[in-house]
């Protein structure tokens, strides 16, 4: 039996008018009318726009996500955010603390391989500028890390975390959810919340998904 | 193209495969055939068939390679050795770096490169059969890769190949017939605008030809077009 | 953290997938599916795929066999199917690869090369084993071991006419004396795994590849890692020789 599916564009498919409708992200421009660049999902709101059901992230500001640290250079770290464009961690913005670093090996602070949940402060070309100045700023321990498709962070998460909370009680974890699609989960049922946001990847198309879920967790 | 012969490929208006001038071989197409790739597709087109994945947008090596304007479009186009009839020798040969251009050619108008700057993708095409118009069975799946990437883009590309043969203006050429056509006209187009992206030829065509098999070329691309759009629509339509 | 969390299972003997370790992917095969090679075969272990494709063609035989036919086994880590492949010549996991299922097939004298022979010393047929990788997620080596024989074992030679090879007219099927099977065992923590994804590939501490003959002979072996101890090495061709059974079946 086939779920009930939103309706899905593809890249150079006519969606709208510029004389009726605005256009939104995932669409552009010509002659006109207003034209899907993806693959995704129609969303027919105040504006025309289609969320890409595939592709990398593509940084904003305000954003948070969870990095790892690659490199640790002499004014702060370098940090991969699963993006084609590196994060840099200055050391202003990562440590509290007044640091010389002409005297201090700043990897006491950072070191590679470690994971961490910060914000993007600015994306200017090729520079993403992260920041651990941010109450839910911290390094990640233990736990386990799977990504998924960014622009279905939002279907994850839920409308005001309704989603992503009925994984966390019914599974007993701790999830944080970077908006670059890098989710870190931590506690008793692992398996099971992971195998809930691979359904949540694989369906976020289809409507009805937090009754399947639910379901799916309640087993 | 170009061999001589006095053999007749065109017998009572069918071809040797028994399709009529115009008509497409059996076509089949798949997305998401590399789990690895930020998109992929597997196209064939009767007996050839090519496997294209898109890595990117990423991180683009080496660094001076990089674009503060947009992102660098890559192509290769590569043989297996085992798909054509006297074994391929791997690695690199002048026709393939030739294919590998002309194939970025004619998938960079398509692409919203600009929205990705100092970043690099990648688009890797595999004939691993070959039966004649590879170039274009490795465009149709490298359009297929990139819309399944989630790379954005104007319009998909749709491809196909033109030629001649008895006399007879003919589509999608089979190997036999690439060899020896009077002419072998690859053409690839954006359907929404029909602008001609890929435009090679060889061989001798009145310029009335050429305009005829452009018409024919256009037309069989819609069929082509709405196969694309089918396909990368049916990977959401059921789900298990 | 992933290769962490990987490792904190082992510990307890479970994997990712939930399978057991020594219990191999779901394997599919697919099988002369290529109408220019003379013999093909897609293999898929869970996902990693992985096509071989057999072309014959007329050479001269080496001058120390000659009445013997020629084999030449290659692989191309093709950039489809990883991030990690460049595009270039073979480097030297690619090497290896193509070498250790060279020997496998070599070794066991699973192809007849003496019936391969056209005219002593001047002419014989060359069969040309290409490994194609197309999507890489772990145990490269079985799945291109799998697909090679496969392939060989459905392969046919093709007619000779005025000298020259009459493609896709074949006159027989290629002689096959034997069915090799290669399994690689890998160790890490102490235990011994059996089909590694990509991921669990990156800790694994060693590897013992072991071609095996269908009478439990060893025709071939290839150990890459950390050092193994004697013990280990029995353990490993044992599990070896019992997976190699589960996989001959298929073909």
């Amino acid at each position: 039996m086939m779920d009930k599916v939103r309706d899905i564009v593809i890249p150079g498919e006519d969606i709208g008018d510029t004389k009726t409708d605005r256009s939104g992200y995932g669409t552009f421009e010509e002659d006109g009318k207003i034209i899907s660049k993806f693959v995704g999902i129609l969303n027919k709101g105040n504006f025309l726009s289609v969320v890409p059901l595939s592709g990398v992230y593509i940084p904003r500001a305000d954003d948070k996500v969870i990095g790892f640290v690659t490199d640790v250079e002499k004014f702060g770290w370098i940090v991969d955010i699963n993006s084609p464009w590196q994060g840099f961690l200055s050391v202003a913005e990562g440590v509290d603390e007044f640091v010389d670093i002409k005297k201090t090996n700043i990897s006491r602070f950072f070191d590679v391989g470690d994971m961490i949940y910060a914000k993007i402060v600015d994306t200017k070309r090729g520079d993403v500028q992260i920041t651990m100045r941010d109450p839910i700023a911290r390094k990640l321990k233990g736990g386990v890390t799977i990504k998924i498709t960014p622009s279905k962070v939002p279907r994850l998460i839920g409308k005001e975390g309704s989603m992503i909370n009925i994984i966390k009680e019914k599974t007993g974890t701790i999830i944080r959810v970077g908006q670059n699609g890098v989710v870190w989960i931590s506690g008793e049922n692992v398996d099971k919340a992971i195998k809930a946001i691979k359904t949540i990847e694989e369906k976020s198309h289809i409507i009805g998904l937090t009754d399947e879920i639910t379901k799916l967790l309640s087993d | 193209m170009g061999m001589k012969t006095d053999e007749k490929f065109i017998i009572k208006g069918k071809r040797l495969d028994g399709r009529k001038p115009d008509e497409l071989r059996k076509i089949e197409m798949k997305v998401g055939v590399i789990p690895n790739a930020n998109g992929s597709a597997q196209v064939s087109f009767g007996n050839t068939t090519a496997i294209a994945a898109v890595y990117g947008p990423r991180e683009l090596f080496p660094k001076h390679l990089q674009n503060p304007d947009t992102a660098v479009l890559r192509c290769r186009y590569n043989m297996a050795p085992f798909s054509v009839d006297e074994r391929a020798s791997p690695g690199t040969s002048r026709r393939s770096v030739e294919i590998s251009k002309v194939t970025r050619l004619a998938l960079e108008p398509a692409l919203f490169l600009r929205d990705y700057p100092e970043t690099g993708v990648g688009v890797y095409i595999e004939v691993i059969e070959a039966d004649g118009s590879t170039r274009v069975t490795g465009i149709n799946a490298a359009s297929l890769a990139l819309a399944d990437a989630g790379v954005p883009m104007k319009d998909l590309v749709v491809a196909v190949s033109g030629g001649k043969i008895n006399d007879t203006l003919i589509l999608d050429l089979c190997g036999r017939e690439d060899n020896y056509s009077d002419a072998d006209m690859p053409v690839a187009f954006m359907p929404r605008k029909k602008q001609i992206t890929l435009l090679q030829m060889d061989g001798e065509l009145t310029p009335k030809e050429i305009k005829e098999i452009i018409k024919n070329v256009l037309k069989a691309g819609q069929v082509i077009y709405e196969k694309q759009k089918k396909i990368l629509k049916e990977k959401y339509e059921e789900v298990s | 953290m992933r290769s962490e969390y990987i490792l904190r299972l082992l510990e307890k003997n479970e994997r990712l997938d939930g399978r057991k370790l020594d219990e191999f992917r779901k394997i599919e095969i697919k099988t002369n599916f290529i109408k220019k090679a003379e013999g093909s075969a897609r293999i898929k272990i869970g996902k990693t795929d992985v096509i071989v494709g057999i072309k014959t063609e007329i050479s001269k035989p080496f001058p120390d066999m000659p009445n013997m036919g020629v084999l030449k086994t290659g692989a191309e880590f093709s950039p489809i199917a990883s991030p990690d492949f460049e595009s270039g010549p073979p480097g030297e996991d690619a090497t290896e690869l193509a070498r250790v299922v060279d020997r496998g097939i070599r070794e066991s004298e699973s192809i007849d090369l003496e019936k391969l022979c056209l005219k002593e010393g001047e002419k014989a047929w060359e069969v040309f084993v290409d490994i194609h990788m197309i999507n890489h997620d772990g145990n490269l080596i079985d799945a291109s071991a799998l697909a090679a024989i496969a392939a060989l074992l459905k392969t046919q030679i093709p007619k000779i006419k005025d000298e020259k090879i009459i493609r896709e007219d074949y006159e027989k099927k290629l002689p096959m004396l034997h069915k090799p099977i290669t399994v690689t065992v890998g160790k890490v923590l102490g235990k011994l795994l059996i089909d590694p994804t990509k991921e669990e590939e990156e800790v694994l501490e060693s590897k013992l590849t072991v071609a095996v003959m269908e009478n439990n002979n060893i025709c071939a072996m290839q150990k890459s890692g950390d050092s193994l101890s004697i013990e280990d090495i029995e353990k490993m061709i044992d599990l070896a020789i019992t997976k190699t059974k589960e996989l001959r079946k298929l073909l």
